[in-house]
């Protein structure tokens, strides 16, 4: 996010003080987002009509209600609240569940470990067959391939993830029956290795859907430009194959900056998540998020919140510190 | 003779205008799919905003012929499973999906545009705390604030539309500080900074009617985007609540009849799908015809 191209190195490279610094100053950046973020959410939660108390059962008595509020604390002042609920979370307790009467902690916990599993297997898969086609697309310029790939990129950006699904569960498991419509599969004792997968595939293969056009644009336009520039030419002048001018001199540079691209994905991948599991029952963060949200359970929807974006600011953090090790022209402001 | 060089210089400046508009166009003619996305585009809106004038079937009324029914004369779609007609809920769920697309991009303009200038043009302190905020709030999964705003502040269609506009104002601001930082360095800006023209002026006459082809390319391509994220949040529920037609909300319960009235799940998802992609090929198509690097084929 915060890096600068410069085609001149004006800094002798001193060693690990500068990534540390460059950590520290990253660092310094995401907590601060982190707090924008808890105190956003946190005011919208509390100051819309209702509120926090207005989860309780319609015929709840006046004293019934009365305990609740204060056993939540919901007749101190908002900013006092807020310090209270900041300060547990500092200490990682994020409150207890409304619907459950769980600790929100343990709640997300359950859940989070399937979120990573889609979006790890959605990131390699979409990586691999985008850079495949984003180079393809790329080489092939202004012919059939190119066009083809750029339909159908198009295409992906255009469909509604959760409509996709829809026609995949109508193919594969109502009319022929290969793929379970829904679950995560048996886990635990009675786990088998193809129900995990069988029950992947189609979850993977929509949450693909969502941002492989992107990687597949990005990937051509960071080959072309490095096709185009000097040392390409040079290269081709002195009489290397063109397979070896493309695949060993253009393919390792344009692909340097695709992983910056993966920074930027990760949001996407996330909200993308939140359909993809609604979908397929997936029991993930997404999901768990929905049922937050429509439960009115509001120490759950600040936990998923807060949880998600430590998620995506560290994935950018540790994307940034990657670039920045294998591009030496980059240097972090 | 001097009324005549006047109107001279005036017919000249008309006949440039006039061919850098048409060369805009015939760019644009060049590029088939984009030009073809425009024209249906163009009659897709007059079918679904003119539309309900002629079929004048009430999209809320329950028919006769009970629900579900199949294809015939009165009904060409059928019925829903509360036995509405499914044409007219297309025709006023494309008014409802297409309004809002168009009065998000519109608000999200508003923003992305307000935003850019100021950082770019202002810059020092108001450009790094707006260009920090923007960076963000594309940094983090916006969808889950859709969900959690939608949830707490109800879902009216004008807060569904404040709501996305909200979380889709980030890329058009940072085309608009992009554009905003070229054209301040321009003469004819300088000029009239020089001559004590205040900054809202020099931004609002000088800076942003530069930037508009831009803004167009950007709002063509956040429309596209609006109208996924209201089907989405409408399949979830979250979005415009029935009985008021969306092509979203209209998904939302047709997984159930998927066999017995399969086009009740197909029509309103392909119906997404071409608007969606007509949008996104005119955006790429605009903004292919508008680079200075294009080359004339």
């Amino acid at each position: 996010m915060c890096v600068k191209h410069t085609s001149i190195p004006n800094k002798k490279y001193s060693g690990g003080d500068e990534v540390l610094r460059f950590l520290l100053n990253r660092l310094g950046q995401s907590a601060i987002l982190l707090l924008i973020v808890t105190i956003i959410t946190f005011f919208l939660i509390n100051l819309a009509p209702g509120g926090p108390a207005s989860t309780m059962r319609m015929d709840a008595s006046p004293e019934e209600r009365q305990a609740m509020v204060e056993k939540l604390g919901l007749d101190q002042p908002i900013h006092i609240r807020y310090i209270d609920w900041i300060t547990n979370a500092l200490k990682g307790d994020l409150g207890v569940s409304f619907t459950s009467s769980e600790p929100v902690v343990q709640r997300i916990a359950e859940r989070l470990p399937y979120t990573i599993e889609l979006t790890v297997f959605t990131i390699i898969l979409s990586i691999t067959i985008g850079i495949l086609f984003g180079v393809i697309s790329a080489i092939k310029r202004g012919k059939a391939q190119d066009h083809v790939i750029n339909f159908f990129s198009v295409l992906g950006l255009s469909v509604p993830a959760f409509w996709l699904g829809l026609m995949l569960i109508l193919l594969f498991s109502i009319n022929l029956g290969w793929l379970p419509s829904s679950g995560v599969g048996a886990r635990g004792a009675d786990f088998n290795f193809w129900g995990w997968i069988s029950h992947l595939i189609m979850p993977v293969l929509i949450l693909t859907t969502t941002v492989l056009p992107n990687i597949v644009r990005f990937t051509r336009s960071s080959m072309l430009e490095v096709i185009s520039q000097n040392y390409i030419r040079t290269a081709r002048a002195k009489g290397a194959k063109e397979s070896i001018v493309l695949y060993v001199h253009a393919l390792r540079n344009a692909l340097i900056p695709v992983v910056t691209i993966i920074g930027v994905l990760i949001p996407r991948l996330l909200s993308g998540a939140v359909i993809t599991e609604a979908i397929f029952g997936w029991t993930g963060i997404g999901t768990l998020i929905l049922e937050a949200a429509r439960g009115r359970d509001y120490p759950l929807v600040m936990g998923v919140t807060v949880v998600i974006t430590v998620v995506v600011v560290l994935c950018n953090l540790i994307v940034d510190l990657i670039y920045s090790r294998i591009d030496p022209r980059v240097k972090n402001v | 003779m001097e009324v005549s060089t006047n109107q001279d210089y005036g017919s000249k400046t008309m006949t440039k205008v006039k061919q850098r508009k048409d060369t805009l166009l015939a760019r644009l003619k060049q590029n088939k799919i984009a030009y073809f996305s425009l024209w249906f585009l163009i009659i897709l809106h007059l079918i679904v905003f003119l539309g309900p004038f002629f079929w004048t079937i009430n999209p809320e009324e329950l028919q006769e012929v009970g629900s579900l029914a199949g294809w015939s004369l009165q009904h060409p779609f059928g019925t829903d499973d509360l036995s509405r007609d499914v044409f007219a809920r297309m025709l006023h769920g494309g008014r409802v999906t297409l309004l809002v697309g168009l009065a998000a991009m519109l608000f999200a303009l508003l923003i992305g545009t307000l935003v850019g200038a100021c950082a770019g043009y202002f810059g020092k302190f108001v450009e790094s705390v707006l260009m920090r905020i923007t960076e963000a709030m594309m940094a983090i999964p916006n969808f889950f604030f859709v969900l959690v705003a939608l949830t707490v502040l109800g879902t009216s269609p004008v807060m569904v539309v404040v709501v996305i506009a909200l979380c889709g104002w980030m890329e058009i601001a940072r085309v608009v500080y992009g554009e905003t930082l070229k054209w301040k360095e321009y003469e004819f800006v300088e000029a009239a900074n020089a001559s004590g023209a205040r900054s809202i002026r020099i931004l609002t006459k000088y800076i942003i009617p530069q930037i508009i082809p831009s803004i167009i390319v950007s709002g063509t391509l956040t429309i596209a985007a609006a109208i996924l994220t209201e089907s989405a949040i409408s399949y979830l529920g979250l979005g415009i609540q029935p009985p008021t037609p969306t092509w979203g909300n209209m998904l939302q319960n047709s997984q159930q009849y998927i066999w017995t009235a399969p086009v009740l799940g197909i029509l309103p998802g392909a119906a997404i799908t071409i608007v969606v992609l007509a949008y996104n090929f005119l955006g790429d198509g605009l903004r292919d015809a508008l680079d200075p690097k294009y080359v004339k084929k």
